[in-house]
């Protein structure tokens, strides 16, 4: 039992870190400061999700496993709040986007109508 | 009579709740001491919640249970597609990303669901939700392939319907 239980959690917990690993490396290589946010995004979701459910399958007691349940819980509903006000941070501070193929910079703030035409909104 | 029931059922969740997160927290259920400490802490802490008149619709959002648990067990599986999506552009031997902004309808009837439905486009990744503004929501997405409006569109519906059938 024990066994079958390391064959099962070691590869979570492998792959939990190599997606915190790849959401960092991501974080490096992406052009801006709104694609960098994605890359963090892999880190603080699957990345921390994949460790915990590897934990989860090592604990020594219930007590313990709940505890971890609940951070998963209180994961899923923080992170997004830091990232969206990150992100709404650089929006309203006037962090320009690049956007398409070629990456061009994105005036701030943007007005998009409803087909999808970005435009400049007015002051 | 009923609009008394309901006010008294929302501090009677919050306490159960409370009471339950003590006792998982602290596993302490057989020491009278500390028990009497753990009920104390849970009636100032909903004395406190009622002062600050927090026990409302948003504060115990009993409405949107137990659907959310269906509702999240979906959004884990998609969280799970998208990190698939994301880290396949993070390993791409040349970065050849295209990012857009896009603006989804959010017809969510309440600000609780909007919330909701803003938190889960953060939450997956490739899709950050940039501005929530009246009628819709400003999300960057990371590439062509995750900015797909009527897909995000469909994440929206299903929020709306956490709360269908419970009135306003």
């Amino acid at each position: 039992m024990e066994l079958l239980l390391d064959i099962l959690s070691w590869p979570l917990l492998l792959a939990g870190g190599a997606l915190v690993i790849l959401g960092a490396v991501g974080v490096l290589r992406f052009p801006d400061f709104y694609t960098r946010t994605h890359a963090a995004g892999v880190t603080d979701t699957f990345g921390a999700d994949l460790i915990l459910l590897g934990l989860l399958l090592q604990v020594p007691d219930t007590m313990t496993g709940i505890k971890l349940v609940l951070i998963f819980l209180f994961m899923m509903m923080t992170s997004p709040v830091a990232t969206h006000s990150i992100a709404h941070a650089a929006y309203a501070g006037r962090e320009a986007p690049l956007t398409g193929k070629l990456l061009l910079r994105q005036n701030v703030p943007v007005d998009i109508t409803a087909d999808g035409e970005i435009k400049e909104a007015a002051e | 009579m009923l609009s008394f029931l309901k006010i008294s059922g929302r501090r009677l969740v919050l306490m159960l709740a409370l009471a339950a997160l003590w006792l998982l927290l602290s596993g302490y259920w057989n020491k009278a001491t500390l028990v009497g400490f753990g009920a104390f802490s849970v009636a100032v802490t909903l004395w406190f919640a009622d002062r600050a008149e927090t026990i409302d619709r948003e504060g115990v959002p009993t409405s949107v249970f137990p659907r959310i648990i269906s509702y999240m067990a979906w959004l884990i599986l998609e969280i799970g597609k998208a990190n698939v999506m994301v880290v396949r552009e993070v390993v791409r031997p040349q970065i050849r990303l295209a990012p857009k902004l896009i603006r989804v309808p959010a017809t969510q009837p309440s600000d609780l669901t909007k919330t909701i439905f803003a938190n889960s486009v953060t939450l997956t990744p490739g899709t950050v939700t940039v501005d929530v503004r009246e009628d819709c929501l400003l999300i960057h997405a990371l590439d062509e392939s995750f900015a797909d409006i009527d897909g995000i569109s469909a994440m929206g519906a299903k929020v709306s319907r956490l709360e269908a059938g419970k009135g306003s």
